[in-house]
């Protein structure tokens, strides 16, 4: 028992260097001598493309009611019989017609990460006319933005088409 | 279309990690993979074992449960050391007690549940120093146990079974840490983080925006996070989190990194117990459950969610939003929650506590039947051998002969422990539950009202007793009572079958060959096959068919209810 014990400590400490240091140290080094932008969160001037932003009034993009905190990420976890989630959802719904956008099933609902930094292409299509309108800008134009920026699936079958919010919004941005 | 791609896309994968990884397993646990010795070999000059010296069962128990107890205290004593050690930019103060023993507990046992947030409580060296090597560890335990017993069956008079630092040792350097080396590098490519920065503050001048975001060396821990079926996020979203799995490609390399180990060892299993043909059986059962239960899971999921429905939303194409990234879609989130719910993984990238009811079904239901299609690593395979036991038992009693399994007679002991071993899981999970739900400290975890309710704490006990991990999250499960209760299920759902097992080992390797006869029941055949998925089945059903009833099962038939 007395081998096994000291055997287990010694063998604790030797993966507490290789797997717990320097394993994850050599991935930093590749990390940042590769793929430094990825690897320290993918920033922009306005902030991380990865992280959700909240975007008020009607001269930008909506992306999805998340928190978008992602000092505390998850999702809301209300059941799919849940008074609560109805509530929600039925509030959102109102606030989209408000500003003129026909509801979305992915404008209604939170994310998984609660920092979901995506649309899929109807949600932007969706909120085209309320973007041109605040603009002044055509509607064409605002059109063609979305169609641009939408991600195909990698290797044209990996996950869904989307958009990045602030990509749009930076584009949109730059439009004038 | 794009989701039937990907069933292909991960059916090609499976079949080339099938036959190439499991072969190298082979080569690994026979001692004949070399290339890497330079590592290996003054590890066990440093901890005085010879790699020629091999264990009986009880040695080889004795020194699982020692290595996993050291493991235990280092893993806490970091925890609550966190505050004074290097590697915290945060200036995070030490883990409490309680969740300090409830995750050292969880991680060592290759469960990750997770009763905290990481990224507002463990430093980067927790989670590098702790978290991560116990993935890499806790993993490779469960592979040595397998290979164990899977020697039981390769080898005739023999009293042991191998030797554990050696399996412990070759499992992490040769087999773990090269793929998860090699995919970290993908996975930073496409937006994973990677540093040791601290959490960045931005002010987004367009539309006011200030966020702080969390960093870390998130990548490393990633991969073996998958590829160990361990499932612990960096982050609270794990999965879902940008940061941890950012494109369509990382989640697809995610289910391939949680599936890939399970699968291949049923070829490791058939070559080093002298036939392909019968670990390819074994794969052949797992295929089937796993492709009935994603069925399930992701036609429910491409349905509407009732409470949208019911918020004036009828039209909802792309399935149940709710809980979901939109890069990942409806159908590929239920295929990464199949795979981790029927695996011990328990990593989400989508919150299973929001899916339709018959969604959250599935992923109940898949850890219930023992997370044996294909299982944890390891720990998948050596549970689904069990299941096979009292297979040609049953078997047996049919015809009245004495049941054999590749050439082991199937005595009295055996299926004693094999029927233990089946039996621990169901046992604990029901006992803890009914203790949950008569208890007020029980009854203030769940989140959501009705038989939700009740579901997320049918699935808490769930997930820890089979060292899953996932929850229906909206559960408190950071409370006194959670964080205790939780560690006996984690406790008995690991270590109590992993004893027996190695006294089936041993006991398996004791007994000599019988030669096959034409009255032998053969094991690699359909009709073993559908028996044996019948046992798996009817084991799950009689002891969890009330309790699902009440939870699941009522809320997919409430219709227009609402709690």
């Amino acid at each position: 028992m007395l081998t096994n014990l000291g055997r287990a400590i010694l063998l604790s400490a030797i993966f507490f260097v290789l797997l717990g240091l320097a394993y994850p140290l050599a991935e930093t080094a590749i990390g940042q001598g590769l793929f430094a932008r990825q690897a320290n969160g993918s920033l922009t001037s306005h902030g991380s493309v990865l992280a959700g932003q909240s975007w008020a009034g009607a001269r930008w993009f909506h992306g999805r009611p998340d928190a978008d905190n992602p000092m505390a990420t998850g999702g809301t976890n209300l059941g799919p019989r849940s008074t609560v989630l109805v509530k929600a959802v039925r509030q959102q719904i109102a606030l989209l017609q408000k500003a003129g956008i026909t509801p979305t099933p992915d404008l209604v609902t939170t994310s998984g990460s609660g920092v979901d930094p995506d649309i899929s292409p109807a949600d932007a299509y969706a909120q085209v006319n309320a973007v041109a309108k605040a603009r002044a800008l055509p509607v064409a134009a605002v059109r063609q933005l979305v169609t641009v920026h939408i991600k195909q699936p990698q290797l044209g079958f990996l996950g869904s088409s989307y958009l990045n919010v602030l990509q749009l919004n930076e584009a949109l941005a730059a439009l004038r | 279309m794009d989701f039937a791609w990907t069933i292909v896309a991960l059916v090609v994968v499976m079949a080339i990690a099938w036959r190439f990884l499991g072969s190298y397993m082979v080569s690994v646990y026979e001692g004949r993979a070399r290339w890497l010795s330079a590592i290996e070999r003054p590890v066990y000059r440093i901890i005085g074992v010879d790699p020629e010296l091999e264990q009986s069962w009880q040695r080889y128990g004795a020194s699982v449960i020692v290595f996993s107890g050291v493991a235990l205290l280092v893993t806490y004593g970091i925890f609550r050391l966190q505050g004074a050690l290097p590697f915290n930019p945060q200036h995070l103060p030490g883990v409490t007690p309680a969740l300090s023993w409830n995750t050292a507990v969880s991680f060592v046992t290759n469960t990750n549940w997770q009763a905290y947030s990481g990224e507002t409580t463990m430093s980067y060296l927790s989670q590098m120093g702790a978290l991560a090597v116990q993935n890499f560890l806790s993993a490779a335990v469960g592979i040595a146990v397998a290979v164990a017993l899977i020697r039981g069956f390769s080898r005739k008079g023999s009293h042991t079974i191998g030797n554990f630092w050696v399996d412990l040792v070759r499992g992490t350097i040769y087999v773990l840490l090269p793929i998860a080396f090699v995919f970290a590098i993908v996975f930073m490519s496409q937006g994973a983080l990677q540093t040791l920065a601290g959490p960045v503050h931005v002010h987004d001048v367009l539309n006011g925006a200030r966020q702080v975001i969390p960093r870390g060396p998130v990548a490393s821990q990633e991969t073996i996070k998958q590829l160990g079926t361990n499932g612990g996020g960096f982050f609270n979203a794990n999965g879902a989190s940008p940061f941890e799995n950012p494109t369509g490609l990382t989640n697809f390399l995610s289910i391939a990194l949680i599936l890939c180990i399970p699968v291949a060892l049923t070829y490791t299993f058939g070559k080093m117990a002298g036939s392909v043909r019968q670990g390819a059986a074994i794969l052949g059962v797992m295929v089937i459950i796993f492709g009935a239960w994603l069925a399930i899971a992701s036609v429910s999921e491409h349905q509407a969610n009732p409470a949208i429905t019911a918020a004036g939303l009828t039209h909802q194409p792309a399935g149940n939003m709710e809980g979901k990234e939109v890069r990942f879609g409806d159908t590929t989130s239920a295929l990464y929650a199949t795979a981790s719910t029927q695996t011990s993984t328990g990593s989400v990238d989508s919150a299973e506590d929001s899916y339709t009811p018959m969604g959250g079904f599935a992923v109940l239901t898949g850890m219930m039947l023992g997370e044996v299609t294909p299982g944890g690593v390891g720990s998948g395979l050596y549970t689904i051998l069990l299941f096979a036991i009292i297979t040609v038992f049953i078997g047996g009693l049919m015809v009245g002969r004495t049941p054999e399994y590749l050439g082991k007679k199937i005595q009295a002991r055996e299926v004693k422990l094999a029927t233990f071993g089946v039996l621990v899981m169901p046992v604990t999970v029901v006992i803890l539950t009914a203790v949950a739900v008569s208890v007020h400290a029980g009854r203030a975890g769940p989140l959501n009202a009705g038989p939700h309710g009740f579901s997320e704490i049918l699935y808490d006990f769930t997930s820890v007793t089979n060292n899953n991990g996932s929850a229906f999250a909206g559960i408190s499960a950071n409370t006194a009572f959670y964080n205790v209760i939780n560690t006996i299920g984690l406790l008995l759902g690991r270590f109590a079958i992993i004893v027996p097992v190695l006294a089936l080992a041993g006991a398996l390797a004791a007994k000599d060959v019988v030669p096959a006869s034409a009255g032998t029941f053969r094991t690699d055949k359909p009709m073993f096959m559908g028996l044996l998925i019948g046992v798996i089945m009817i084991v799950g059903a009689l002891t969890f068919f009330p309790a699902v009833s009440l939870g699941p099962i009522v809320e997919q038939l409430s219709h227009g209810k609402f709690f």
